[in-house]
């Protein structure tokens, strides 16, 4: 009973007029109930606008640079990781770039390594095992910058997803959102440790020059370009091999779309890729979320605010000096 | 030190009086050899042991890095101590907001003499988890960022931020007048008393907002967390679960305070508390229905039934078989059959039952498709040090203030006052 018009009242008029009529009839509340409502309360404000917060759907920056890397054309020959250690003078790697023994171990980005190139299996054809470089993909709405709560990732117009290591406070909330696991914390740093990832090298795509990586590659299975092309370029290959590749570009929608691309010959399960992804960007999980949070600093000082007036009124052995006192606040 | 109180007694009265004073608040109107000798019990001698053995990992945390202490990695950067310390901590502490909302917004006045204790408790428990955090943080020395030098708004790690910050000032504003009692200033009580409704009605909001949100970063991991405890219910199960954390705790902190500092309790505080245990064990059993409810209609919405017979399915059944229904039904007998133990009990189970739940989402769940999981996922035994002499400083430090501060007993000039 009291629980439904508690719940009416918040909806249709939070305070004001209804006040008296809702003190009135709130005095009955039982001690018991307390828990109740104030669960109820919380409960209508959090599940409620869940649907609200739908935006408009954001399509990306219409002339971002994008990557496209095909699994098919990678020989495995590591000078994409050796290309990234360079342009970004990174410390030299612990097994030099020749030694074929790294792919016996599963590998991953980090704060040493802003790529790895993997090797996986291929059931298909036991003698060819397939490659997967593996770095950031530059999500068109990327769940890292959804996640700090310092605002240090920025999605830039050109592509790239980049990140200011003066805001960071190091949280790792963003190493957490991301899906692909991929920004590296420098945890082996004291004083200034920072996040260190792929920024598909923005310096270098605003001088007009290639990423690292992309000039590096023997084998043309990395190209830079708009990703408007990419995508057409990729849908090209698949059409005309549709032997060769299985017929799905990883990247045109799972988070909602990312910069970097990739079309491959056995399926991305297989080599690692998560394939449970939605399609709608990550933040779009949060927004309902987010905009409770005003509906439950509005609602609940009048809802709180009327219990105490009429738990007040019902009780009257309370002296009437402390009420004075409660009102003052 | 001794001695300098000593002379500075001689050299004028009121020193003497300051002196009195000074002797009277921090040991507890013992002299100085008293007051050491009555440290030298087993507890302490274990505290002390404990904190000297793990002060080394601490002073390598903040010189040789998170590295040094911890297995964090891309694919796992959280670990137990985030865990334990925030994830599995802050339900516990809503104690405060929940025992204060009972006395003052619902006019429940029988829980008055838990009121300060759960407040404490609360407060207490804010501070050490921002503490954890300070461990954690890869930059401690920036945990302002967020509220001062840049905004994240589109971020639920920005609202727990905000609203961890606001609500420890908040515990910390209700919980003055007990220090105002301590210290003897009459006026600034007076005030600080005025404030509460308001300050209280505060805290339920502030409350609200961030035990759901800490359900609520995991919104964003629907590709990371097992879909049987990834739910777009996740803020809703959060806050719902605090509710019962809270009200446990508050039973266990009860008994604590009447079987270990009960000559720091007056009689009405050890009068009351069997029966205010019954009923915060009614309210914890009633908030455990509805937690299993949400849990199973979560299970039911998203229609994850055919995952319960994979290994996952059984952990989760372990969970929400063993770890919510089994202590919801035993708070259920314990209230039917007036057994302050088996509420008690039940309490503590109920805790672990909040444990398991955040550790599950925080590890054991999370990435649980990578290669080697369950093996990546154990802590370094260094972590676990952090962890054993953060809540052995937590127990001291709660120690210290119940035997000073007029927490579960009224000052006799103060009665009727709040
Ligand atoms: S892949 Fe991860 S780090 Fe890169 S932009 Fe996307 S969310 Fe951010
Ligand atoms: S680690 Fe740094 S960049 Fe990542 S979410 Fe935290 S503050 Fe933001």
């Amino acid at each position: 009973m009291i629980k439904i018009k508690i719940k009416k009242n918040r909806s249709e008029d939070p305070g004001g007029g209804a006040a008296q009529d809702a003190a009135g009839r709130s005095a009955r509340l039982s001690r018991r109930s307390f828990l109740s409502i104030s669960m109820l309360a919380g409960c209508t404000a959090l599940g409620l606008p869940a649907r609200a917060g739908a935006a408009p759907e954001f399509e990306g920056w219409p002339k971002s640079y994008g990557m496209l890397t095909d699994f098919t054309a990678c020989v495995g020959c590591r000078s994409c990781e050796r290309a990234c250690n360079e342009v970004n003078r990174m410390p030299a790697p612990e097994k030099p770039f020749d030694d074929a023994s790294v792919f016996n171990e599963r590998r991953w980005p980090n704060a040493k390594a802003l790529t790895v190139v993997n090797r996986y299996e291929n059931p298909g054809d036991p003698s060819r095992p397939v490659y997967r470089k593996i770095q950031c993909n530059h999500c068109l709405e990327p769940a890292c910058a959804t996640a700090c709560p310092i605002h240090a990732y920025t999605k830039t117009p050109e592509g790239p997803v980049i990140y200011n290591e003066k805001l960071c406070f190091g949280c790792r909330y963003c190493v957490i959102g991301c899906p692909f696991n991929i920004p590296g914390y420098d945890y082996e740093s004291a004083l200034q440790p920072k996040i260190m990832k792929c920024i598909l090298c923005y310096g270098r795509i605003k001088k007009g020059q290639l990423p690292g990586c992309a000039e590096a590659c023997p084998a043309g299975a990395l190209t830079f370009g708009k990703r408007a092309d990419l995508l057409k370029l990729a849908r090209k290959r698949i059409a005309e091999h549709p032997d060769k590749y299985v017929s799905h570009i990883y990247g045109e929608h799972e988070v909602g779309g990312t910069s970097w691309l990739y079309i491959s010959g056995v399926p991305f399960e297989q080599l690692g890729f998560p394939t449970n992804l939605p399609k709608k960007p990550l933040i779009e999980l949060t927004k309902g979320y987010l905009s409770t949070v005003p509906v439950i600093f509005t609602t609940f000082p009048a809802i709180f605010g009327l219990i105490y007036a009429a738990t007040r009124k019902g009780d009257p052995t309370e002296p009437e000096r402390q009420h004075k006192e409660g009102n003052n606040g | 030190m001794d001695n300098g109180i000593q002379y500075t007694a001689q050299s004028s009265a009121s020193s003497a009086e300051f002196r009195n004073w000074f002797m009277d608040k921090l040991f507890m109107g013992m002299s100085v050899s008293e007051y050491a000798r009555s440290l030298a019990t087993p507890f302490n001698l274990a505290a002390v042991a404990i904190l000297v053995a793990s002060a080394p990992v601490f002073i390598m945390r903040y010189t040789r890095g998170l590295a040094s202490v911890m297995d964090a990695t891309s694919e796992y950067p959280w670990g137990l101590l985030l865990s334990w310390g925030i994830f599995a901590g802050e339900p516990l502490f809503a104690a405060g907001f929940v025992v204060a909302a009972a006395y003052y917004l619902f006019g429940m006045k029988s829980y008055r003499p838990l009121v300060r204790l759960a407040v404490l408790g609360g407060m207490l428990g804010y501070a050490f988890a921002a503490s954890y955090l300070l461990i954690d943080l890869g930059r401690p020395w920036r945990i302002y960022y967020p509220m001062l030098v840049n905004l994240g708004p589109s971020s639920v790690l920005f609202i727990v931020a905000w609203h961890v910050a606001l609500y420890c000032t908040v515990q910390l504003l209700e919980f003055s007048p007990a220090i105002l009692e301590w210290l003897g200033s009459r006026r600034l009580h007076r005030w600080a008393v005025s404030t509460t409704v308001a300050l209280i009605i505060g805290g339920v909001i502030l409350s609200t907002v961030h035990q759901s949100a800490l359900g609520a970063m995991y919104l964003l991991t629907p590709g990371k967390l097992h879909p049987l405890w990834y739910s777009s219910h996740l803020p809703l199960l959060f806050f719902s679960s605090a509710v019962y954390a809270a009200m446990s705790f508050a039973i266990l902190l009860a008994f604590v305070a009447v079987r270990y500092f009960r000559d720091k309790c007056d009689a009405k505080f050890i009068s009351s508390t069997p029966s205010l245990t019954l009923s915060l064990g009614k309210g914890a059993a009633l908030s455990m229905y509805v937690y299993f409810a949400l849990k199973v209609l979560a299970l039911a919405q998203d229609d994850r039934w055919g995952l319960l017979t994979t290994p996952y399915g059984y952990w989760y059944l372990v969970e929400l078989l063993g770890f919510v229904a089994m202590p919801m039904v035993l708070f259920t007998a314990g209230v039917k059959s007036q057994s302050l133990k088996l509420i008690r009990f039940s309490a503590l189970f109920a805790l672990f039952g909040i444990l398991l739940n955040r550790v599950n989402v925080n590890l054991i769940a999370f990435n649980w498709h990578l290669p080697g999981h369950l093996h990546r996922i154990i802590p370094p035994g260094t972590e676990i040090m952090m962890i054993m002499a953060m809540v052995t400083l937590h127990i001291l430090v709660f120690r210290w203030i119940l035997n000073r501060f007029p927490v579960t007993r009224e000052l006799p000039e103060y009665e009727g006052t709040h």
